[in-house]
C-alpha cells in the first residue's frame, strides 16, 4: 500500500520546521515516528501534499531533570521513556505507560510528542500525562506557550495545538517520597491500543490519601480525569474496601459519553473502567 | 519528485533516487533486491518486515525510504558471515524454530536487538521482545527455544 504522492522535507531544526509549516499551511503534516501518520496515509485517510520530517532534529530527544519537574523532548521515542532511569526514579508513571504501548518495534519509532499531538482516544500516554498533571510546551513562530494538560485534549484526534505549532516538550512534576503511581490497561487483542487504560497517582499522609489523581483513556472521545473516584478516596485510608468503593464510581459521570464499537459496548467499557480502576489502585496500595 | 537518499545496508553504501512515498521495505526488496525482508500484513502488525535501523528493530513497512536517509540498516542478508550462519539463524535451524519460514526473518531481527541488549534473556523476556512478531504457523514454543539456543551459543 502506497500513500498518495507528496513532497518530503527534512527539517534540521524546530525553526526550520516552523517556517516550512507556515510556508505550506494546511497542505503540510509533520512526521515524527510516523507510526500513526503513515498507517493513515497508506489508507489515504491522510493525504498531505507536504510531509515535514522532525524525527532527526537534534535536541528534540531528551529526558532531563529540572529539579521540580522532568522535561521530556517531544521527539523522545517510547522505548527511551520506558527505559529511562531518571523517569523510573522520579516519575515512573510515564515509563509504566510507555512500556505497554504496542510492541518493541512500535516503541522504537513512536514518539511521545506524536502520540499526544495525534490524540487517539485509545492511546496510553494521554491518561498518564493527565494523572501526572503535566505541562506541554508548544512552540510557534512567535515563541513558546505552556499548555496545562487539562486544556490540551479537546476532542477525538483534536488538541489545543495550533496547526502551525510544534509540541516541543512535556514537563512532568517529580513525585514525592510518599507518592506512588501505576498504569494498567486492557489491551485490544489485535491492535494493542487501550480498550480501557487507567493511570493513577496517589499521595499518602498519615495513612490517608492526601492527593488522588485518576485518569482514563479508551473510555470516551478524549482521556479524562475521573473526579468521582478521586473524591471518594480523598482523606480515606487506601484499603481494599476503600478501593472497591471508589472504583465502583468509575465512569459514572452523567456528562461522560462512553465510546461504543464492535469490540466493546458502552456497558462493557464502563465495567472495564471500574475493574481497571480497582486493579490500578490495588497495585498502588501494594507499592506503599 | 524523486529525491536522493544514501543508506548503508549490511555494511554496503547505496545511493538511489526514490519517490518520497516509497516504503522502506519496497526499497529493500524491489530496488536493492534484498528479498530476505518479508511483507506480511503491510499494516505494522505482524513484524515480518522487521529490520534494524541504527541498531533498533523497526517495521520497514511503516517507514518511508526517505526517512532512512543517512541511516545504517541491517537485514537478514547481513547476518551470516563467510558462509557461516549467525547463532540466531543456527538456533532456528537446530531447534526447528520455523515451519513455513515466512515470519522467520522478522523474528530473527527482533531477537537480534534483544540479544544485543540482554545477552541472557529468560523466556518471559524473549516472549516480550517478540510481541510484535506473529507466526501464523504458531510455532512460538520452538522460536523461544531457538533464541535461547542463540543466547547460549553467543555467551559461550
Ligand atoms: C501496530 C501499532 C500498535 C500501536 N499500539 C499502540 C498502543 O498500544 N498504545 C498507544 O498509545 N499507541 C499505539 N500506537 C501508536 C504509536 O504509539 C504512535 O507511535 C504514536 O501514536 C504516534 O507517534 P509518532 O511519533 O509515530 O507520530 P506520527 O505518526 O509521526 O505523527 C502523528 C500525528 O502527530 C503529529 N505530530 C507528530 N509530532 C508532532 C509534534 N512534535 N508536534 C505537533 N504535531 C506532531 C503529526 O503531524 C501527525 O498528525 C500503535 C501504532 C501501531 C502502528
Ligand atoms: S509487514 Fe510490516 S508489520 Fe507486517
Ligand atoms: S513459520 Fe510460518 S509463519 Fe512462522
Amino acid at each position: 500500500m502506497y500513500p498518495a504522492p507528496f513532497e518530503y522535507h527534512r527539517a534540521r531544526s524546530v525553526d526550520e520546521a516552523l517556517s516550512l509549516l507556515s510556508q505550506y499551511g494546511e497542505a503540510a503534516k509533520l512526521i515524527a515516528g510516523g507510526h500513526s501518520l503513515l498507517p493513515m496515509m497508506k489508507l489515504r485517510l491522510a493525504t498531505p501534499a507536504h510531509v515535514i520530517d522532525i524525527r532527526t532534529i537534534q535536541g528534540l530527544q531528551y529526558i532531563e531533570d529540572r529539579g521540580d519537574y522532568i522535561a521530556i523532548g517531544a521527539g523522545t521515542p517510547h522505548a527511551m521513556i520506558e527505559q529511562s532511569e531518571l523517569l523510573r526514579a522520579k516519575m515512573p508513571l510515564l515509563s509504566q505507560a510507555a512500556a505497554v504501548i504496542g510492541d518493541p518495534q512500535i516503541r522504537n519509532m513512536g514518539t511521545i510528542g506524536g502520540s499526544l499531538a495525534h490524540a487517539d482516544p485509545a492511546a496510553d500516554y494521554p491518561a498518564a500525562v493527565l494523572a501526572a498533571e503535566a505541562q506541554l510546551v508548544a512552540t510557534g513562530e512567535s515563541g513558546e506557550r505552556v499548555i496545562p494538560v487539562e486544556e490540551f485534549f479537546v476532542d477525538l484526534f483534536q488538541t489545543d495545538l495550533d496547526e502551525r505549532e510544534i509540541l516541543t516538550e512535556i514537563r512532568v512534576p517529580a513525585i514525592s517520597e510518599n507518592t506512588r503511581c501505576a498504569y494498567r490497561k486492557f489491551p485490544h487483542p489485535a491492535s494493542r491500543f487501550a480498550v480501557v487504560g487507567c493511570a493513577a497517582v496517589v499521595t499518602m499522609e498519615n495513612n490517608r490519601c492526601s492527593d488522588v489523581r485518576i485518569a482514563f483513556t479508551g473510555v470516551a472521545s478524549t482521556a479524562f480525569r475521573d473526579t468521582g473516584v478521586e473524591d471518594a478516596l480523598k482523606a480515606q485510608p487506601l484499603t481494599s474496601q476503600s478501593i472497591e468503593k471508589a472504583a465502583a464510581l468509575a465512569a459514572e459521570n452523567d456528562e461522560l459519553e462512553i465510546m461504543e464499537d464492535h469490540f466493546a459496548t458502552e456497558d462493557y467499557r464502563r465495567h472495564l473502567a471500574k475493574v481497571f480502576a480497582r486493579r490500578t489502585l490495588n497495585q498502588i496500595a501494594s507499592a506503599f | 519528485m524523486e529525491i536522493p537518499i544514501k543508506v548503508t545496508v549490511n555494511g554496503e553504501v547505496y545511493e538511489h533516487r526514490v519517490e518520497p512515498r516509497m516504503l522502506l521495505v519496497t526499497f529493500l526488496r524491489e530496488v536493492l533486491g534484498l528479498t530476505g525482508t518479508h511483507v506480511g500484513c503491510d499494516t505494522s502488525s505482524c513484524g515480518a518486515c522487521t529490520i534494524l535501523m541504527d541498531g533498533k528493530a523497526v517495521k520497514s513497512c511503516t517507514l518511508l525510504a526517505v526517512q532512512a536517509d543517512g541511516a545504517e540498516l541491517l537485514t537478514m542478508e547481513g547476518l551470516a558471515r563467510n558462509g557461516e550462519l549467525h547463532p540466531i539463524q543456527e538456533g532456528f535451524w537446530r531447534e526447528h524454530g520455523l515451519q513455513c519460514g515466512f515470519c522467520t526473518p522478522g523474528m530473527i531481527m527482533a531477537a537480534y536487538q534483544l540479544l544485543e541488549e540482554n545477552a541472557s534473556p529468560d523466556e518471559k523476556e524473549i516472549r516480550r521482545a517478540l510481541e510484535g512478531n506473529y507466526c501464523r504457523c504458531t510455532g512460538y514454543h520452538n522460536i523461544v527455544k531457538s533464541v535461547q539456543y542463540a543466547a547460549k551459543k553467543i555467551n559461550r
